[in-house]
């Protein structure tokens, strides 16, 4: 184990595949002189060469375009989009092709790529480079979206994501590049598909993905010091495909949950978490199932109106105060008839 | 045969065209050979065998699709074959060839068996992407056919990614990408172009020009509506051939070939005719008297079987022998068709993931995401 950045943690991981297997390499915008925009890929051109380490023109759907096209070829690219808002200049690519290709030809093609970006807010850049849109392709069949929250997460599921023979959106968030946590020195590739109890609890669930599940994180903890509260925390890991299981056999136990996402609540991943507990959970639940998610604004640049905007760990403790609440309230109905 | 030969070919860097626009009337001088193998008579007649074999698997479809025995959309190559047949041939076995949504003449003239392409057609089990692609995404890995796109555009960046992996990878091989002209106005024909360029890598990009995308003129669409031009601005060579001459294309495909295969971009534009609408559903009634009269005056089959004919390579009846060959294996191919089964519903996830995957869905629709609860189960089985 060594303790080192999520940042580093990706680096790791690109580097020690880029080892493994010639057929791998990189391509992306200032990936390579510039070490990247957020500094992932920092040294590797050095390392490897242009020939691995491809700085592309600004061109999205040209070179994501061009790594599913190698990429069918038999290599197996890792793609840099500098950050998730401009993957949208790619979408036909990543939806009409690369989630299509193993399908609409009968499985005779298969599209070993996987393209790295990082969503966020909180850096006060304003409307078109804040937003959170991974569900765009956690909505599509063909697609592996996978979003890790710890540096550990982040190099083992690196590692299943380039070995893996399908197109894997690899989403990143840029508050945790210099978040820091256990890494395991040993290559040993994360299944993608799972999510993971991370603490467990018996008093409520709170399941969050991404900056979402590192929060979770740290409020469960803040609560059992402060309050003595039991909370479980489910991170998702992985948005499609999306393990409902966890999370319905955690609420069975705990009976409650909020749901905690970045992205906008109409429509959003939270709301789809809230279906999968109505399904398979609806008999066990003692109160609504809260979701906690970005106000439904273009994003502000201004910093007070940011931070308005964007869920924060109050928002949550929040949350988790009124579900109790309405839990003991109905508890104590039950208890009266 | 009135037209033989290209118009221009572009000095590498020099930015310079000496291309005049093509008509139907422009008579070009015929080339010297010199710089490409010449067609020899044989290879003539079996260019023509080709195309009758396009057009008369085409009519077929057509009807089957009239018979509601095809679904969804069906392009065909009806007006084409020349420039299908002609790319083709300047192909290797070890090529990769891209390609959109009218894309059957390909898929045969590649070497698929006519079987496997009218049972694709079908969307039967037998079909060339087993039932799940249809008219529009045909693919065969063994023949390097990879696939047919119905998006515009869609084929053009995964082609250039092709050409790099070939690059990448050292090996002497090349990547063709055919489309239509209305595709040179996409945003991923010129980034592709750019790529390719900027990266050198062995790719022709070729245009089939019939002047119409749907309904709308090449003149109406494009800026620069000669639009093997467009190529100057990636400092790209390019030229422009008569489509409906199986040679002229043969010769210019070759030439393009060549460039890419000493690892250079190469855009051809081919010009050609659509003898009927834009599908099989398209009476195609916003095109004038005149441009149809014209367009039939240059239906490929009709101008080169007289070429054929003139030139005593071909009689009158080893022409009508031709096409009652074509006839009858298109009958037989559409019989296959019909005969395969479909494809088993069972199968429907075979193919969401290649790698498989914890937690991925294999759900019909109404089923529930999870069965009841115990306690409910038991009411109801009370």
């Amino acid at each position: 184990m060594s303790v080192m950045t999520y940042r580093q943690a990706l680096r790791d991981a690109l580097r020690s595949e880029m080892h493994r297997n010639a057929d791998v390499f990189l391509m992306g915008e200032e990936i390579g002189l510039f070490d990247g925009a957020y500094k992932i890929t920092a040294g590797l051109l050095d390392e490897f060469g242009e020939k691995r380490v491809r700085d592309t023109a600004i061109a999205e759907e040209g070179f994501t375009g061009a790594a599913i096209g190698a990429a069918m070829l038999g290599l197996r690219p890792v793609v840099e989009i500098m950050t998730i808002n401009f993957s949208l200049l790619a979408l036909d690519q990543i939806v009409n092709h690369a989630a299509k290709i193993y399908g609409m030809f009968g499985g005779q093609a298969r599209v070993p790529l996987v393209i790295r970006t990082p969503g966020g807010g909180g850096q006060q850049l304003g409307a078109t480079h804040s937003q959170n849109i991974e569900l765009f392709y956690a909505f599509v069949p063909g697609m592996k979206v996978v979003a890790p929250s710890t540096p550990a997460d982040a190099k083992a599921m690196m590692l299943a994501a380039i070995r893996d023979d399908d197109p894997v959106l690899f989403l990143e968030n840029l508050s945790l590049y210099n978040t820091t946590g256990e890494v395991p020195d040993e290559d040993i590739p994360a299944e993608i598909g799972k999510a993971a109890v991370t603490r467990r609890g018996a008093d409520i669930t709170l399941i969050g993905y991404s900056r979402m599940a590192y929060v979770a994180a740290r409020v469960a903890e803040e609560l059992a010091e402060s309050d003595g509260l039991d909370i479980e925390v489910i991170d998702l890991r992985s948005l499609r495909p999306l393990d409902r299981k966890t999370v319905v056999e955690s609420v069975k136990k705990t009976h409650a949950a909020v749901v905690l996402e970045d992205d906008w609540l109409t429509y959003g991943i939270g709301a789809e978490i809230a279906a999968t507990i109505s399904d398979g959970g609806f008999d066990y639940l003692d109160a609504p199932v809260r979701r906690v998610a970005m106000a439904e604004v273009p994003m502000p640049y201004s910093k007070p109106l940011e931070t308005a905007a964007l869920p924060s760990a109050d928002d949550v403790i929040g949350a988790i105060r009124q579900t109790l609440d309405a839990v003991g309230r109905r508890t104590l109905m039950e208890n009266k008839s | 045969m009135a037209t033989r030969q290209r118009t221009t070919v572009m000095p590498p860097n020099s930015g310079a065209h000496r291309g005049k626009p093509f008509t139907a009337e422009t008579e070009y001088p015929v080339g010297t050979g010199a710089e490409t193998d010449t067609v020899a008579g044989e290879r003539a007649v079996d260019f023509y065998r080709q195309m009758v074999f396009i057009r008369r698997f085409e009519e077929r479809a057509a009807r089957a699709y009239t018979q509601a025995l095809i679904g969804g959309y069906c392009h065909l190559n009806l007006g084409e074959e020349a420039a299908v047949v002609g790319l083709m041939a300047a192909l290797r076995p070890t090529d990769y060839l891209f390609t959109n949504y009218r894309e059957h003449g390909y898929a045969l003239t590649r070497g698929i068996e006519p079987e496997r392409v009218m049972a694709e057609l079908f969307g039967r089990s037998d079909g060339v992407s087993k039932g799940w692609g249809g008219s529009m995404h045909m693919f065969d890995l063994e023949k390097r056919m990879l696939g047919g796109y119905g998006i515009v555009g869609g084929q053009i960046p995964l082609a250039t990614g092709a050409a790099l992996a070939i690059d990448y990878r050292g090996v002497d091989e090349i990547v063709m990408c055919t489309m239509g002209d209305g595709t040179t106005n996409i945003g991923a024909f010129h980034e592709s172009l750019n790529i390719a360029a900027l990266w050198s890598l062995p790719i022709v990009y070729v245009v089939i020009n019939n002047r119409l995308g749907m309904a709308t003129t090449v003149d109406k669409s494009s800026a620069e509506p000669e639009l093997y031009k467009r190529a100057s601005s990636y400092r790209m060579e390019a030229e422009r051939v008569d489509g409906i001459d199986p040679v002229a294309v043969f010769e210019g495909a070759q030439r393009a070939a060549a460039v890419a295969r000493a690892g250079k971009p190469f855009l051809l534009e081919v010009m050609t005719e659509r003898l009927r609408g834009h599908s099989v559903v398209d009476p195609g009634k916003y095109r004038g008297a005149e441009a149809i009269a014209l367009t039939k005056e240059r239906d490929p089959l009709v101008t080169f079987a007289a070429h054929l004919v003139d030139n005593g390579l071909l009689t009158e009846t080893e022409i009508t022998v031709i096409n009652d060959d074509a006839i009858n294996r298109a009958t037989a191919a559409a019989a296959f068709a019909e005969a395969s089964p479909f494809p088993h519903v069972s199968t429907l996830f075979d193919y969401t993931y290649a790698t498989p995957v914890a937690n991925d869905s294999h759900r019909l629709p109404g089923q529930p995401l999870f069965e009841p609860a115990p306690f409910l189960q038991s009411e109801v089985t009370r």
